[in-house]
């Protein structure tokens, strides 16, 4: 064991991240010299001045000796996860907001300013949530709960910083690449061939840091957290590579051409985007619930037998399931059946792990009443349990005839990413922020109770009046009249969702309110103010739960 | 490897390879000497210090 004491000098660590960075400053430079492309001239002297200005800081900061003390966990970067997943969280949940506001009215948009179309900020909605706010969800409760529970400071030393910003220079390439166009058209996965270079560059060090780290663990069996958010990082390096293959025109261009097309590329592109949904938004956030919720109910998992298996049999299962998405289409019949039986196979581990969770309050239900934090935590795995229920029914292809590419599928998704992946998150967010700053409680309990209600309003909102307008627009698809021909051309249908397209924007209004409230409330506590007039009282496991240094 | 085949070797060695995969994970968190190293693992979350 170290001394702890801030090192002295720079460690190889820092020399290698050094070399790392004049490397790529200086082919940056040589690069954004070559191109002729604006686009691209934009993007590499972003990628340029990012690397230069990692350089700088790591001058200022590394000579200065980095603090690296073993006998510590680092709080440093799980303060900045923490920030920046509150704050690219409000930044997609407001282009959310505005891209629901557009499709309720058309004007909204404006002619003229073609950058701000539908089409360019969707996009940045989607990345922004999933990637940006739900990325560094899952990066900063990764790196705090592998910390935790393996009792060994992150490994890697300044690298969990190039980890950090390199993975916020990727958010800033991929929004204003879309922006400006550029765009390889991959749902979820749609930045170009360089972007995807720097993308798997920096999650192979996140890889690397994670593993280093289980590898100065002090026990020999890895808590089952850890073994969620280790199938995320693998599994989403795997998916990241293969959907992304592609070949550029020119290296001093944007363009590229996926290495497959026709209904391989189809299938390679749902392969994809369904295991972002079952290895991001699922496994990953998985490890979130199986470390938070049994923290915060101060209270062991329900059952570690169980955990086990949930692990197993969903990460063997959800793999095969993305077939589901491509019903109908060229794809061969028996590759649609296999993805259809593999997603009801899922409701066994989805619902095992449900109730793992849930049941882990056994004995402690006053909670619920009495913590907000806590209901949070367990209403997201509540929703965790709905939308995995509700995938799988979508998923049987003759239900799938009458939902696919209807609204049904937009409510689905969402009751997963605001329900389940949104409240996970700020439930955990309430958990850290007094943590490591080293607060006795969250500035006030009132404004947890006001954004949980706000957000869950917010959701049901959501969620019913896409159903609705759902089903409505895949009934009038398929209707016919007594000669046989269809009842309503596609602009009947069109109109008659336009009241629940206003539903659907004033609910996720709500769900922007809370997370504004939050962020206020968050803000406060890192300043150290308490609220003097409170309601609901504090709840025990706050004070209990302030580790020891 | 024609359709058949493929559709044969999935619908039984594939079946076979996944009931036994199951059957190893059910054998490991039963099998006896695994208790206490459960137990240990899921009280992990309240034992923190870093020493």
């Amino acid at each position: 064991m170290e001394k702890s004491m801030p090192r002295k000098g720079m460690g190889l660590d820092v020399l290698t991240l050094a070399v790392v960075l004049i490397v790529l400053s200086v082919l940056g430079l040589l690069w954004s010299a070559g191109t002729q492309d604006p686009l691209l001239q934009i993007h590499t002297w972003i990628m340029t001045g990012a690397f230069v200005l990692g350089l700088i800081a790591l001058a200022m900061k590394g000579f200065a000796g980095l603090d690296n003390d073993q006998s510590r966990y680092n709080e440093g970067i799980i303060k900045a996860g923490i920030i920046a997943t509150m704050f690219w969280g409000i930044v997609g949940f407001l282009v959310g907001v505005i891209i629901a506001f557009q499709l309720a009215f058309p004007a909204l948009n404006i002619e003229g300013i073609g950058w701000l179309n539908f089409g360019r900020l969707r996009p940045i909605h989607t990345s922004a949530v999933i990637f940006a706010f739900g990325g560094n969800a899952l990066m900063v409760t990764s790196f705090y709960v592998v910390q935790r529970t393996n009792r060994a400071r992150l490994a890697g030393g300044v690298w969990t910083w190039f980890v950090f910003w390199g993975y916020q220079l990727f958010i800033l390439l991929a929004a204003s690449g879309y922006i400006m166009g550029v765009t390889q058209s991959r749902e979820y996965a749609e930045p170009e061939w360089y972007v995807d270079i720097w993308l798997t560059v920096v999650w192979v060090s996140y890889l690397l840091v994670f593993l280093g780290t289980l590898m100065k663990r002090k026990q020999a069996h890895i808590y089952v957290a850890n073994w969620f958010y280790l199938a995320f990082i693998v599994t989403v390096a795997m998916l990241h590579i293969v959907n992304n293959l592609a070949m550029p025109v020119t290296l001093y261009g944007i363009k590229s051409y996926s290495a497959f097309s026709g209904v391989q590329d189809a299938l390679t592109q749902w392969w994809y985007g369904h295991n972002a949904v079952g290895f991001f938004l699922t496994a990953g956030f998985l490890g979130i619930m199986y470390y938070f919720v049994p923290k915060r109910a101060e209270r062991p998992i329900y059952s570690y037998r169980l955990s086990i298996i949930h692990f197993w049999a969903l990460i063997f299962t959800y793999i095969w399931a993305g077939p589901h998405h491509l019903h109908y289409t060229a794809l061969p019949e028996w590759t649609q059946t296999l993805g259809m039986v593999f997603s009801i196979v899922l409701w066994m581990p989805s619902w095992g792990g449900m109730i793992n969770g849930l049941m882990t309050l056994s004995g402690a239900w006053d909670k619920l009443r009495t913590d907000p934090v806590m209901r949070m935590l367990v209403v997201s795995v509540a929703f965790y349990g709905m939308s995995t229920f509700e995938g799988p029914v979508m998923a049987i292809r003759s239900v799938n005839s009458l939902s696919h590419y209807t609204d049904w599928t937009i409510g689905h998704v969402h009751s997963g990413t605001l329900g389940w992946v949104g409240f996970v998150t700020f439930g955990a967010i309430y958990c850290l922020v007094p943590w490591v700053w080293k607060r006795k409680r969250l500035y006030s309990n009132d404004m947890v109770e006001w954004h949980f209600w706000i957000a869950t309003i917010g959701i049901v909102f959501y969620i019913t009046s896409m159903w609705v307008s759902g089903i409505m627009q895949g009934l009038m698809w398929r209707a016919y009249n007594s000669f046989g021909f269809l009842e309503y051309s596609f602009v009947e249908t069109v109109e008659a969702m336009h009241p629940y397209y206003i539903i659907r924007a004033t609910g996720g209004l709500l769900y922007l309110t809370g997370a504004l409230i939050m962020a206020y409330n968050i803000w406060r506590t890192i300043r150290g103010d308490v609220r003097k007039v409170e309601s609901v009282p504090e709840a025990e496991p706050l004070a209990a739960a302030i580790p020891a240094e | 490897m024609n359709y058949e085949a493929m559709a044969h070797f999935a619908q039984t060695w594939g079946m076979i390879y996944f009931i036994l995969i199951f059957a190893g994970a059910v054998a490991y968190i039963f099998w006896p000497s695994n208790r206490k190293k459960f137990d240990d693992a899921a009280n992990s979350p309240f034992n923190e210090e870093l020493d």
